[in-house]
């Protein structure tokens, strides 16, 4: 899928941000009237890496952890403190009006629509705004409208959508000028199953059909789950993870529980390499490393014992391993 | 150009969601002008003249800068109130859209309600010129013409500046409203009836005495002179827009560079 791998090329990326201190009480609050104190905050440190055309990266972190300047940076809002930063070929910065006519931006908390007039009127104001030739953005409408299901809610206003309604208009709204790069901000954030599923499919879909990249960042591990390939994990500024979500699983899963309903009499078993979480009258709970013992040896030791009804193997989920991962780091 | 029409016209649809809201502010709007006048008419009735001006040239003077002043509240409004776009972050939205800022700021938002302001001044505008036969010449309304667009021009300028203070500054400085407001108040008089220092303030720093008082003197055969050196004059207010707009320029690179 990937024709060019760097395709967008992030190297020693730098920002600082001042940002000014002041303490709680009323007298500080008219000292700072006066005098200012600043701190100097990194955001980012150094970050490099590169994405191929054609990619669906996650890009996550905690809060605060530089998640949203880095795209900020790539989408041309702002100008880093140092570093290079090339996405096909144009310097975000630096090209900004030529720049922005390829690439699509949602952030999922804000809205581009306007508020009060039927979501076509907001369409038609963006396509004056990109200068979308008539028939593309007809073209384009109608596949939107197919593939998003928005039929019956392009006459309503934004305002009288739910949420999962708008954030497929908001999707939409990004996609009329064909990006060929299209940055995504928590955008499942707030949104029911179904229309969660709806616009992961979407996603899914236009990027295997148009081959659109697409950047994602989310709190929502089953969004990376369910879409992204690759992972790339800021903390405190720094890059911390770039590889597929298979490595990361290979790094921290081999840990499993495995839950076991058996019948017959017996005390807790005791099973060496296994660790004991529960034993109870029909059901015992053990948790294992892939590593120390194999399952097999688990359910034999077991079924000597009992009669075994059923076997319920999970991995860590992915939540989990994002969490050991940010304590490893200690963010 | 065509895309401000198209955001005029989004606005106007929206705005037009809330009828009733509309109505009673721009009647609000038709009333608060209007005191301010009845305050000037009821001064001339007592004392006659000012400095030798008359109640229908001054009336004049008032009309052209609250023509200027309420059209640009209707179209710059995007500019007036641009601390809360600023503080709603929807200024990055407008950074990831391929088109210049200030078109777009000038396109976030438009007032118009100020219609009722309008009327109010048109109203003005229409009686006074009615009971000064002497400006009805071509090249005088002409004159008059430039004095309104060229009002609006610097009214416009001042609310950039005011917007451009919002990249420092998240709170919307009232010091900008000692200019906008301040200044109409001043310029809708003839300035030569304040002290020298406030005329030179505004005339050279501010240019309201370039749409106002300096071409108003021509039009009322104050003074002789060509018919040219007051159009001239006039353009004193779309000259004030080129340093506004390139201070906004440098404060569009500061925000890009701190982020706040």
């Amino acid at each position: 899928m990937s024709r060019n791998k760097d395709w967008i090329r992030l190297e020693g990326i730098g920002k600082s941000f001042k940002v000014a201190t002041r303490t709680a009480g009323l007298k500080e609050a008219a000292k700072a009237l006066f005098v200012r104190k600043h701190t100097v905050v990194e955001a980012l440190k150094d970050i490099s890496f590169s994405i191929g055309e054609g990619e669906i990266v996650g890009y996550i972190g905690p809060n605060g952890a530089g998640k949203s300047t880095t795209i900020k940076i790539m989408s041309g809002i702002l100008v880093p403190d140092g570093g290079s930063c090339s996405v096909m070929g144009y310097t975000p910065w630096k090209d900004r009006t030529d720049y922005v006519r390829h690439i699509g931006v949602v952030f999922g908390q804000r809205s581009q629509l306007w508020w009060d007039v039927p979501v076509l009127d907001s369409f038609e104001l963006l396509r004056d705004i990109y200068k979308i030739p008539d028939a593309k953005y007809k073209q384009n409408v109608a596949m939107l409208t197919d593939m998003l299901d928005l039929e019956k809610i392009l006459q309503m206003p934004v305002r009288q959508l739910s949420l999962g309604q708008r954030m497929r208009c908001e999707i939409a709204a990004s996609l009329l000028h064909s990006p060929k790069l299209l940055f995504l901000d928590e955008p499942t954030i707030g949104l029911d199953a179904v229309s969660k599923l709806a616009v992961r499919n979407f996603i899914k879909t236009l990027n295997k059909e148009q081959g659109v990249t697409v950047i994602l960042t989310t709190h929502d591990m089953s969004d990376i789950e369910a879409l992204a390939s690759r992972l790339l994990m800021i903390g405190k500024g720094a890059l911390l993870y770039d590889g597929s979500l298979e490595e990361l699983r290979g790094r921290f899963g081999t840990g499993r529980t495995v839950t076991v309903d058996y019948r017959g009499d017996s005390g807790p078993i005791d099973i060496q390499g296994a660790t004991l979480m529960d034993w109870t009258q029909e059901r015992a709970v053990y948790s294992f490393d892939t590593e120390q013992i194999v399952l097999a040896d688990i359910v034999s030791r077991l079924s000597e014992k009992v009669e075994i009804v059923d076997i319920a193997v999970t991995s860590k989920d992915l939540d989990e391993m994002i969490v050991e991962l940010y304590e490893e780091h200690q963010i | 150009m065509r895309l401000y029409f198209k955001y005029l016209n989004i606005h106007l649809k929206s705005q037009m969601q809330y009828r009733a809201s509309f109505w009673l502010m721009s009647v609000g709007q038709f009333f608060i002008p209007f005191m301010v006048f009845g305050g000037l008419y009821l001064m001339f009735d007592r004392f006659g003249q000012l400095q030798g001006w008359s109640f229908f040239e001054v009336a004049l003077c008032f009309a052209v800068i609250h023509l200027s002043f309420s059209l640009s509240e209707c179209f710059a409004r995007g500019f007036d109130a641009f601390s809360s776009l600023v503080g709603r972050g929807d200024f990055d939205r407008l950074l990831v859209r391929p088109r210049s800022t200030a078109l777009q700021v000038l396109g976030s938002k438009f007032e118009f309600t100020r219609i009722g302001r309008l009327l109010q001044s048109s109203f003005v505008l229409v009686w006074s010129l009615a009971n000064l036969p002497a400006v009805w010449t071509f090249p005088k309304l002409l004159t008059l013409a430039l004095m309104i667009a060229n009002g609006v021009f610097i009214f416009t300028g001042i609310f950039i500046l005011a917007a451009t203070f919002c990249f420092w500054t998240i709170q919307a400085l009232e010091v900008a409203n000692v200019f906008t407001d301040g200044g109409r108040e001043m310029a809708q008089y003839p300035l030569n009836i304040y002290e020298k220092w406030v005329t030179r303030f505004f005339t050279f720093i501010i240019p309201f005495g370039c749409v106002s008082y300096l071409p108003l003197m021509y039009l009322l055969d104050k003074r002789e002179g060509s018919e040219l050196l007051p159009m001239l004059f006039t353009l004193g207010g779309a000259l004030f827009l080129v340093p506004c707009l390139l201070i906004w320029r440098f404060g569009v690179r500061h925000y890009r560079s701190t982020g706040s």
